[in-house]
């Protein structure tokens, strides 16, 4: 019976692996084939690891397994997250079917903050490299 | 039923593999193809989650469980590899934006 979990599971994780590089190869522009690494092959990484968990039916063996799991579901939107805002920023094409770019004008010239942000708000921001951003921006 | 088992999970085990291999030739496709470099850098990430996903499917065939940790070091490794891309390519743009070279760049980081 453990066989036939594991082996099911394994077969889900496969089977999102390789949607998400069908997904990598066709979607038309780098947003959308992020969203297709991203979450696609985040969850079939994901599912193999929990398939080994089942099969290994050791308790160290799973509780590294789901270590690792929590560790890829942690990452990987903070991966996605940088990877989108600096595609977005070195002017990587929208798909020309693209409806909506909320974002479209709102960064200032040097692309290092969204216009309109108060500068005060900023100047609380949460890092040392914020900071020093709004000093530059200030002396202008 | 009992002899089926084992043979089912050989068979996932085989057709994962399929999978996986088909996934990372497409992969690798679209890492060579670009077009920008942002494109490059989402092909890396999806390499190293293929990885990790092909030493999990191996660790079950083998029954060699200590691989897991190399999974999980992959992992480490691939995430960091993807923030240090991330933040090459944001700079790249910051940039190009001001009409300055990246070396010219290294006061606010």
């Amino acid at each position: 019976m453990i066989e036939f979990i594991g082996g099911i599971i394994v077969l889900i994780g496969a089977a999102f692996s390789l949607i998400a590089g069908i997904g990598l190869l066709r979607l038309p522009d780098v947003y959308l084939r992020m969203h297709a690494a991203t979450k696609a092959g985040t969850l079939g990484a994901g599912l193999v690891l929990i398939a080994l968990a089942f099969e290994a039916q050791q308790l160290e063996v799973a509780a590294r397994a789901f270590a690792g799991l929590l560790f890829l579901l942690f990452t990987a939107p903070i991966a996605a997250h940088l990877l989108g805002r600096a595609g977005y920023l070195s002017g990587a094409p929208l798909w020309s079917k693209t409806r909506f770019d909320e974002l479209a004008d709102k960064y200032d010239a040097d692309g290092r903050k969204l216009a309109g942000t108060p500068v005060e708000d900023l100047k609380q921001g949460v890092s040392g490299n914020n900071e020093q951003v709004t000093d530059r921006d200030l002396a202008r | 039923m009992t002899e089926f088992g084992p043979q089912f999970l050989e068979w996932s085990i085989n057709i994962a593999y399929v999978a996986m291999m088909i996934s990372f030739a497409l992969t690798v496709f679209r890492l060579l193809r670009g077009p920008t470099l942002a494109d490059r850098v989402v092909a890396l990430d999806m390499l190293a989650l293929l990885g990790i996903g092909f030493i999990g499917v191996f660790s079950i065939a083998t029954g060699e469980y200590a691989f897991l940790d190399v999974a999980i070091a992959l992992a480490l490794v691939g995430f960091l590899a993807t923030v240090a891309f991330a933040r090459y390519v944001y700079r790249g743009a910051l940039a190009a934006r001001s009409g300055t070279s990246i070396a010219d760049e290294g006061d606010d980081s």
